[in-house]
Parts: structure tokens; sequence; C-alpha cells
């Protein structure tokens, strides 16, 4: 039953037969080629596992992450807040491969060649591919605040905004501060990887502090006019648990870091904190921003919405954090596992000679603590919208908890258990 | 067992009247747009303190849909999420899991 249309470099027979047996009958044409999947976040680990289980193991995949394994950004924070640990929201790339028979090769993508359909890899050589997936997620303008613009200041005045290595250090720093200092986070001018994370982490650390070192603060500098996302609840928790201990300051741009003194230099003003934690400005990951695909600011990739595909580049999908977002599209976990569907669904219909679907749905939750316990959620859903060829948000759906809660508290690590468990296992 | 879903699909996009043909794959992708919090085709994990529809009746998911679109069933977050999907959409979401094993 199973037709091998390409090389056998992968060892899917086994997998792939269990597969078929297990999902049986896709319909339509039958696809087949080589995805070279690039990054193995929440978009590219999706995309790798659902072009493998809807086309029934008939399309390889090749999936290219530079990370041994998957750390997740989300439930980081409380990592940072020292209620989680660096295992809680680590999970293997084992799933893909062997349940899923997905290569997965540590490695980073050094170069693209559209005209040629082939990728670089830094450790050397080549791959060709029938369909490329992007899923960069995110890098850092430190041109932008010119003190962090080199390895060593970067080491000290973290970000912490992708999980890993850095969320360990600012947990460190966290712990060696004294009672009695400042915790400062800046956030950058929208649109930024998930809206409402800056403020998660603000809460939490002030919740930290409240039992461990009740005499510091916590300051926001905020790079934009006001709360970009659930502003009444995260301003509720503040008055109602963390006041004179978390302080909010809006119209708060970083344009600058004095690391010598841990100050943030800001349009008017300066700040110094004990534990400074700068988010700067970002883009697309490089290898989206470097590869000639059209991008939107110089910054985000201009993709079509019916297939994820770049609106310039035929044949390279992009996913995830890295692309231009549609209208009050969040930029977050739970929605680039919604792209890495939408653009698996395309790709096997392009691969099998017919049109992507024309009217593609994603949807948005994410759920934040405010404390160790508590979290709210945001919630929405987009359809595509033929007159302005993008996603729009779906009018009267979607929403913000009604207050803070404990059930969701315990919803979002089920949300995140199964989000992982619907990208890797 | 698989051709049910496809059935339910073209048979209401043929009583929905729609200009433009559907995908086969229309019920399968929108179900999984459920996937993040419900599991892989419906498949939550045990004990994760979320719904698992797989191989759910269909009429009881479409029940426990139209409860939350009205409040008649209370809920943190599914009341706002359901709105956002036609009962057509519903329908084929409802097939598709309760098709799953």
């Amino acid at each position: 039953m199973m037709l091998m249309k390409r090389r056998d470099f992968l060892k899917v027979g086994a997998a792939a037969g269990a597969m078929s047996a297990l999902y049986g009958c896709a319909g339509g044409g039958k696809a087949s080629g080589h995805v070279v999947v690039v990054g193995g976040g929440y978009g590219g680990a999706t995309v790798a596992k659902y072009l493998r289980m809807w086309s029934e193991g008939s399309v390889q995949v090749t999936l290219i992450e530079r990370n041994p394994t998957f750390i997740s950004c989300p439930i980081s924070n409380l990592v940072i807040a020292g209620t989680k640990n660096m295992e809680d929201i680590t999970v293997s790339y084992d799933g893909l491969k062997t349940k899923w028979g997905v290569r997965v090769i540590q490695d980073d993508v050094v170069a693209v060649d559209a005209a040629k359909k082939s990728i670089s890899l830094k450790a050397g050589g080549a791959m060709s591919y029938d369909r490329l997936v992007l899923s960069p997620g995110i890098d850092f303008m430190f041109d932008q605040i010119p003190g962090l613009n080199n390895a060593a200041a970067q080491n000290q005045v973290l970000h912490a905004w992708k999980a890993g290595s850095q969320t360990v250090a600012l947990r460190k720093q966290l712990e060696a501060m004294k009672d009695g200092g400042t915790f400062a986070i800046s956030i950058p001018k929208a649109p930024y990887r998930c809206p409402p994370g800056p403020y998660e982490r603000a809460c939490l650390v002030a919740d930290y502090f409240k039992k461990a070192k009740p005499k510091s603060k916590v300051v926001i500098l905020d790079a934009n006019e006001d709360v970009m996302s659930k502003k009444g609840l995260f301003m509720k928790a503040w008055a109602d648990l963390y006041k004179g201990t978390l302080e909010y300051r809006n119209n708060s741009e970083v344009k600058d870091v004095d690391v010598a003194t841990n100050t943030a230099i800001l349009e008017f003003d300066k700040f110094k904190a004990d534990v400074l934690n700068v988010i700067p400005p970002h883009r697309a990951g490089a290898i989206a921003t470097q590869s000639g695909i059209k991008l939107i600011n110089n910054r985000w990739v201009d993709v079509n919405w019916l297939s994820m595909e770049s609106t310039s580049t035929p044949g390279i999908h992009v996913l995830g954090d890295a692309i231009f977002p549609a209208p009050t599209m969040p930029k977050s976990g739970h929605m680039a596992n919604q792209h890495g569907k939408l653009a698996a669904a395309a790709i096997l219909n392009m691969l099998s000679g017919q049109e992507p679907s024309p009217d593609p749905l994603v949807m948005n939750t994410c759920y934040s603590f405010v404390d160790a316990k508590n979290a709210v959620h945001v919630a929405s859903v987009h359809t595509y919208d033929v007159a302005t060829k993008t996603m729009q948000p779906v009018k009267g759906a979607g929403g913000v908890s009604a207050a803070r809660n404990e059930i969701e508290g315990k919803v979002a690590m089920g949300w995140a258990k199964n989000i992982w468990a619907d990208m890797l296992t | 067992m698989k051709l049910r879903t496809p059935i339910v699909a073209l048979s209401l996009m043929a009583l929905a009247g729609a200009a433009q043909a559907a995908d086969p794959n229309l019920a399968r992708n929108l179900a999984a747009t459920c996937a993040n919090c419900h599991g892989t085709n419906g498949n939550a994990l045990k004990g994760a303190g979320l719904d698992s529809l797989s191989g759910m009746e269909k009429g009881k998911i479409l029940q426990k849909i139209a409860d939350y679109k009205s409040g008649d069933k209370p809920a943190s977050i599914m009341h706002q999420i359901s709105k956002g999907y036609t009962d057509a959409q519903m329908d084929m979401i409802a097939g598709y899991f309760a098709a799953q094993k």
C-alpha cells in the first residue's frame, strides 16, 4: 500500500504502515515529495508531524533544528519565577523521529537557493526540497540597542525571550539579587513575540519577590502607549496583588543600555536596575530575512494566507512569529501550531496537484499566569477574508477571562501538555 | 470507517449551496484547529483536564457546543471560541471527531 516515490533515505516503512492503519484514507490524489522544515518550534514541529500523519507517510519530511530538544517559551516564565524547572518545559524530538518518521537533523540552515530548491547546512552539504517550510521564529535587532550589540553584554543583560540557557540564567540573576533590589523588564514596540508574556513575567517575578524578597520591586518599561494584551486583567492583578511592588511605565522605550551600571537608557530618562531584562525589538529569524523572500517593514515575511507561502517566492512557506501578522493575530506558540496545520493541508494539496483549501480557519488560545496558581486567557478565531486577502477575526467570537482564577491555572498546564503532544508525540 | 467524514462534509456543502468546491479534507482541517487543547484527532492526554473528543457521539459534541454558545453551560473559554465557528463547521468537526478512535 505504501508507495515510496523518493529515494528511500528514511527508515519510515514500519512507522508509515502503522500510521496508515491508524489514520486510514486521506481522500484526493496521493501527495508525494520531500518537504524540508527549518526550525522545530511550535510551527515547524507541527507542520512536520501533520505532513507525515495526513499523507500517511507518503511525503518525506526532514526537520532541521539547531537545538537538541524542544524547549517551550510558554510556561518558561514559571521557570524564571522558580515554580517550574527546565525539565518541565523540555520535550524530546524522539516522537517525531520514531512515531512519525520525520528525519530530524540537528544543524543550522545557512542559505536557501529558491531557484534550485535547495538549502545549505552549516555542517556542510546541501539538501534539495520540493517544498520548503521556514519556521525560524525571531531574531533580535541588537543594533537598535547599541550597548547590547556584543556577546558579553548579551550575557549580562538578558532577554530570556527564547527559552533555553537564558531562562536559566535569568532565574539565577533573580536568585542572586539582594532583597530590596529592583527587577526591570523592558518591552519593545508591537508587534513582538507573545504580547502578554512580559506582563506575565512581571507578575510572576513580583509574586516570587513577595514570598522570598519582600522589599524588592518590579518595574515594567513598556515602549508601547498602553498594556498590549489582557489589560484589565493585568492591571487588576497589579492593583490587587502587587501594589507597592510592581510599577508600570508606558511610553518608556529602551534606546540603549549602559551595561557597566545595568542602566536602561530611555529617550529622556535612565533607569538603573539590579536585574535588567531587556527584550530588544525583533524581526523574522535570520534564515527568513536573508533568503531574499519579500518582507514587510524589512522585518516580517509577507505570506499568502491560503497556503502560508511567501508572496514573492513559490515553494517557500513561512510560519509563526516570523510572518507579518494578520489583523489582531498574535505572535504566539498556539498560533504557530495553527499556521503549521494550515500549511500542512495546503502543501499536501499542492503536492497532489490541487489548490489549497479556499476557506482556512485558525484560532488562538493564550493563558497567562498572574501568580503561581491563577491564570487568565485571551482567545480568538480568524477566518480567511477574500476581500482583504488576509485572515480577519470572527466578530463576536473570542474574548478574555472574566477574572483571574485557579481553574485556568490548571487548564494552562493541560493546554501546554496537550499542545506539546500535538506537535511532538 | 473513514468514508463517513467526506460524505458528511459534501452533503453539508450541497445543502449550503456553496458555490466554491469544498476541499474534501475540510472537516479534518477544521477539527485540527481544536487539537492544540483536545489532542491530535481529539485524543486529549488523560489527566490533563481537557475533554477527549475522539469517538464521542456526534450529537453529544454538538449539544455541548450549543450549550456553550447559548450560555446554558458555563465555560471558562469555550463559550468564546465556539462562537468563531459556524453551525456547518461545527457539524463537520463533530462528525470528524465522532469517527475517530
